[in-house]
């Protein structure tokens, strides 16, 4: 269960951690905590799952990297053999099954549009099954903006 | 703008996190053999360019309370999608917006907006705020919930 002062500390750090030489004990001052409470608190939240990763964010294509959103209607009886092929390549970024006939919606991810394409154009080859391919055309938002002004005993239920 | 060695080596230093301790900027400088300075400097500048979309946290949305995720898709007047697309990317809950293209006639949809909620009741909910947004310019929508995560890694860089 989150402490107050862990949505205190995931709200601050889902901005940005200052560039300077210690920034953990910049972060702290704000807090009027010390550094080694605020790298223990971030050390528990990782350990135990409630943050993914701290660190950079890095969106590659803006140095000519590439993502696509890719479906496939997969049959059912051949589903998991299937997302055994997609996930090899290691250019699926992430694959998720979804509640629809397009019942398999994954990521490729690539340093190039040619590897992106090309990785497409393989996993099709290999299942032998129509890729539909969802390159993203405009950006809007991206980002979840969670309501973590909520009180922290809210977190877990209720609404908002 | 094309990766440098020296940003390849310092995203793959960082892509799984940064180091938790009083001075990560100098542990990373110390991997890569360069001061903490020159690596700050470049985080600086990535995050200038976009790059990097900012340094922090990654909060884990499903152990904060957020366990439903639906990927809406909306059938948009394309006169008008783009501005659109903009209101709905600022609504809270929405993670991801974008403009994709259609693939007629299976799927009519131009407009994918992810959304998050405490349960899927939270998400329709969302989803009726989205279809009222978008009025007479929306001809339909889907909401095609996650039954399963079959792969998650993330963009990785490999090799050299």
């Amino acid at each position: 269960m989150l402490q107050p002062e862990d949505v205190m500390l995931i709200k601050r750090l889902h901005g940005d951690l200052p560039l300077t030489d210690r920034p953990f004990a910049d972060v702290a001052a704000e807090f009027g905590w010390t550094e080694d409470t605020v790298i223990e608190r971030l050390r528990l939240l990782l350990a135990h799952g409630d943050l993914t990763r701290f660190g950079p964010l890095f969106q590659i294509e803006r140095a000519g990297g590439n993502f696509v959103l890719a479906a496939i209607a997969v049959p059912e009886e051949r589903f998991d053999a299937v997302t055994a092929q997609v996930n090899a390549f290691p250019e699926v970024a992430h694959n998720y099954r979804r509640a629809h006939p397009l019942n398999m919606w994954f990521v490729v991810a690539g340093e190039t549009p040619e590897i992106a394409r090309d990785a497409l154009a393989r996993i099709e080859a290999l299942t032998g099954l129509p890729v539909l391919a969802f390159p993203k055309e405009r950006e809007f938002f991206v980002e979840l903006k969670l309501p973590l002004d909520e009180p922290a005993a809210r977190l877990d239920h209720g609404t908002h | 703008m094309a990766l440098t060695d020296f940003d390849r080596a310092l995203i793959k230093a960082t892509q799984s996190g940064l180091p938790l301790v009083s001075r990560p900027y100098e542990a990373v400088g110390a991997m890569l053999g360069v001061p903490g300075e020159r690596v700050r400097e470049r985080l600086a500048q990535m995050l200038e360019e976009g790059l990097i979309r900012r340094i922090g946290a990654v909060p884990n949305h499903y152990r904060l309370g957020f366990t439903a995720n639906g990927m809406s898709v909306w059938d948009v007047d394309d006169a008008v999608v783009d501005e659109l697309g903009a209101r709905i990317g600022a609504l809270s809950g929405v993670s991801h917006c974008y403009r994709r293209p259609r693939h007629l006639p299976d799927w009519p949809y131009n407009l994918f907006a992810m959304l998050h909620g405490r349960s899927r009741e939270d998400v329709a909910q969302q989803a009726c705020q989205i279809e009222a947004l978008l009025g007479v310019a929306c001809r339909g929508h889907d909401i095609l919930y996650s039954t399963a995560i079959l792969k998650k890694t993330g963009l990785r860089l490999t090799g050299n």
